[in-house]
């Protein structure tokens, strides 16, 4: 008997278990799509929430007046979405929206011109805490109201002229203003049941729980297990409910890299976030699954300016000429990545940046002697700041013997919590610290905004009135041509100066089931699942 | 035994304060906060958010705040997850959490006790030498390669166990148990081979054998009770440490427990996450610790009289 039980586990192990259909084959037959999604979100209130996962979740449950565009060789990175059309006044500054009369809530209600006014205007309340309201200070007013100026929300350039209609009034012309409203951030919510829950101003309220979540988006969310996984459901009432050809999808909080990999092999996802770095080189070879996108990001080192030792322009290009970024993409990075030799990725909606940063050696070794350093007077010790990441210390690793190689400078390299790393870097308690950047909006503002001075992010203590009056100068002028003139200046006035080196342009990589049709490759990686469909070829 | 249970809670309690406590300075001083993030908040942005979560208080108004709170059951919400409690949050892990090690305890107690006294009784013979190599490599392989090693034989190449997931594919929950249970397994394995041992070769034993009894009832009525007395007190740490530490199987099997909650507040700086956490465990440690002297006082008569 006891010899029966000591063998029961090994047969059900053997035989139990043996059916071999996985969720993948399944999710096929009843279009049921399994996406891995880096971590558990935050939440999925929009106004509330940032991040790449929430982002993923938000965009099958609710939609903005536009959507980001399936199309990657249309130049827009977006098309109409909750609004059907719109047009724009010839001085760029008014935009009347015609939102689609078929659009409707989860729960029936029609989607109106008001609710957008409403959700802005939630996005814009101080108390709400939104990370992300300067999407909308483009908007006449919006600034002023979010910061107390103004209390009146009547005065900011959002109006509903009627139930479909939708006036914006910017304070300038912004050509990249469509994209934003791609943007989660500036997506609507359900006033009544938003309200139902809490105040306008309530972080906390409990309308986004399954049963009480209410949006316009092409799914609606059915279950919500914390850390397990996420279920979304096909939304009847969406105005575009026939194009829509999946009946659910799966989000999973899969925050290991290595367990991700694991249930892809294994037919437990269609889609993984990401890819463990390691294995990119050899998925190259021989995985058919793996694809390689475009993204727009940058990774680069921040130099902090106000370091007595960096203070020096020279010094900070001898960094930046001696770094040879081709062998840092083909020999540490060697997943497809580019050698950036500009602070935004060239291409972004037509922007090609006239900027580069050689591999000179010799000439970086003679601008830091310009600098005053020698063999006698040898520069100080330098430290490289990084979260504890293997990827990052590779690359810090590769810098590090470049720096010593061609400049003779001793680098240490020092890894931190990611929370600790931030405090350092807001702080300016760093000499070098390595970051990356990753656009909101299809555009090069999104990158050169960063730079300028007070902004939050910029955290080099690099100050340049004249590049801050370029960038400042070139979102007030409707034509693009010569908007970008005047961005490609602000560019080689920040290269020239180089408080960032950039090192090279993100690419986003990941397994993709061959089942999975309509996912095109997108620069920002934002995908419309009502173009996603699951085909066996 | 009731008074030293009583005695146990009470002093129970100051230390559950005294964790509390130390947790919450602690986490003060680590440096950055919840909400710093890569794309930094605007000041204005940020001081709402501290209003929004009291954080513009001085520490020991919201260290007075925090326990008072805790006193009336409240451990606050969440910093990390809006719209979600911290109560909320254990309640949703912790059953996850607990199944996962009762099926793991339970796989290390029949596995370990099994071998551990099979080794005892057939001492220096193969039957002593395997169990006991095979519980040196269950001690020594840690569960983070053990986990993908099992993954990766009966997940990837065999294709009969799912490799992740906890209750959504038939057959999720037998790896992580296996895993998380052959790490405690091979401890019990060597505490058993050890207690039985010693218990083996005393006098009352050769009694009951010349008595007559035969091998069996020696073994299972009167060895097995005084030689589990190590596999029982080892029980209540190992039960508390399989519920704190579960969170590498939990990260490699992708099981929404608790450990992960738990780890993850940390690197989030989740504050009040990170102290509902640390004083749920604490009291569950202080718990099984107690269970298990319990159990070992009322195997052991000669400590039930000290």
């Amino acid at each position: 008997m006891l010899r029966k039980i000591i063998y029961l586990p090994i047969i059900i192990l053997i035989f139990g278990c043996s059916e071999n259909i996985t969720p993948v084959d399944s999710g096929l037959v009843n279009q049921i799509y399994h996406h891995g999604n880096g971590s558990e979100p935050q939440g999925i209130d929009p106004h509330v929430v940032t991040g790449v996962p929430e982002h993923h979740i938000l965009i099958s449950l609710c939609e903005g007046l536009t959507i980001p565009n399936p199309n990657p060789n249309e130049s827009n990175g977006y098309m109409a979405g909750t609004a059907e059309s719109w047009s724009i006044s010839e001085d760029g500054k008014e935009y009347i929206f015609n939102i689609n009369k078929n659009a409707k809530w989860s729960n029936g209600d029609p989607v109106t011109a008001e609710d957008f006014v409403w959700s802005w205007m939630r996005i814009l309340t101080a108390s709400l805490g939104s990370q992300y309201p300067d999407m909308l200070y483009y908007l006449e007013g919006a600034y002023e109201y979010h910061n107390g100026i103004i209390d009146d929300f009547k005065k900011v350039g959002v109006k509903a002229l009627d139930d479909h209609t939708l006036k914006v009034n910017l304070k300038n012309p912004t050509p990249f203003f469509l994209g934003l409203l791609s943007h989660y951030s500036t997506w609507p919510v359900h006033k009544d049941t938003v309200l139902k829950f809490g105040d306008i101003d309530d972080r906390n309220g409990e309308w986004t729980r399954p049963g009480n979540f209410v949006c316009n988006g092409p799914f609606q969310l059915k279950t919500w297990e914390l850390n397990n996984k996420i279920v979304v459901e096909k939304n009847p009432h969406y105005y575009d409910a026939s194009m829509v050809r999946l009946n659910e999808i799966h989000y999973y909080p899969v925050s290991n890299v290595m367990t991700e990999d694991r249930m892809f092999r294994a037919g437990q996802l269609h889609l993984t976030s990401t890819l463990p770095s390691q294995k990119c080189p050899m998925y190259i070879e021989n995985n058919p699954d793996l694809r390689i996108d475009p993204y727009m990001g940058t990774y680069f080192y921040r130099i902090n300016t106000e370091n007595e030792a960096l203070k020096d322009t020279r010094v900070r290009k001898a960094l930046a000429y001696s770094i040879d970024r081709k062998l840092l993409v083909d020999k540490v990075t060697k997943c497809g990545q580019i050698p950036a030799y500009s602070f935004t990725p060239p291409g972004t909606n037509g922007y090609q940046p006239k900027t580069d940063i050689p591999f000179d050696p010799v000439l970086a070794k003679s601008l830091l002697a310009e600098a005053g350093f020698s063999e006698e007077n040898p520069f100080p010790k330098l430290e490289i700041l990084f979260n504890t990441n293997e990827d990052h210390r590779k690359i810090a690793l590769a810098v590090q013997q470049m720096w010593q190689l061609n400049l003779g400078i001793e680098v240490e390299l020092v890894n931190q919590d990611w929370k600790v790393y931030l405090n350092r870097e807001m702080i300016g308690d760093f000499q070098i610290s390595r970051a990356g950047w990753i656009g909101d909006y299809e555009d090069p503002n999104t990158f050169l905004d960063l730079m300028r001075p007070n902004r939050g992010n910029n955290k080099t203590g690099w100050e340049d009135m004249e590049y801050d009056a370029l960038v400042e100068k070139a979102n007030t002028i409707n034509d693009q041509a010569e908007r970008y003139e005047m961005l490609y200046k602000a560019e080689e006035i920040l290269i020239d100066n180089m408080p960032i080196i950039p090192l090279y342009t993100y690419v986003r990589a990941y397994q993709l089931s061959p089942d999975v049709k309509g996912f095109n490759p997108h620069i920002l990686d934002h995908h419309h699942p009502k173009f996603i469909y699951l085909e066996r070829d | 035994m009731l008074a030293i249970f009583v005695k146990r809670i009470l002093i129970a309690i100051p230390v559950l304060f005294a964790v509390a406590s130390i947790t919450f300075f602690l986490i003060k001083i680590a440096p950055g906060g919840p909400f710093d993030a890569d794309r930094a908040v605007s000041p204005q942005v940020l001081k709402n958010l501290n209003e929004a979560y009291n954080l513009d208080a001085s520490n020991w108004e919201q260290y007075v705040d925090y326990m008072s709170g805790l006193i009336q059951g409240d451990l606050g919400p969440s910093f990390r997850f809006p719209g979600r409690s911290v109560t909320e949050m254990i309640a949703t892990g912790l059953p996850v959490t607990f199944e996962l090690a009762f099926y793991a305890i339970l796989i290390a107690l029949l596995m370990g006790v099994f071998s551990g006294v099979l080794a005892a009784l057939k001492r220096n013979t193969f039957l002593d030498f395997i169990p006991m190599a095979i519980a040196m490599i269950g001690i020594c392989v840690p569960t983070f390669l053990m986990g993908p090693l099992l993954v990766l034989i009966f997940g990837i190449n065999l294709e009969v166990l799912p490799v992740s997931g906890w209750g959504q594919l038939p057959g999720d929950k037998i790896l992580p148990s296996l895993t998380l249970g052959f790490a405690y397994a091979a401890y019990i394995a060597r505490l058993s081979r050890g207690g039985m041992l010693e218990v083996l070769n005393q006098d009352f034993i050769r009694t009951a054998r010349a008595k007559g009894l035969t091998e069996r009832m020696v073994v299972i009525k009167h060895a097995m009770q005084g030689g589990l007395i190590p596999v029982v007190s080892f029980l209540g740490p190992a039960i508390a440490g399989l519920l704190a530490g579960s969170f590498v199987v939990e990260t490699i099997f992708q099981i929404p427990g608790l450990g992960r909650f738990y780890v993850e507040a940390a690197f989030n700086r989740d504050y009040t996450m990170i102290l509902g956490t640390t004083i749920f465990f604490s009291a569950m440690i202080v718990f099984f610790n107690l269970l298990s002297d319990l159990a070992a006082l009322w195997l052991n008569p000669r400590s039930r009289d000290t």
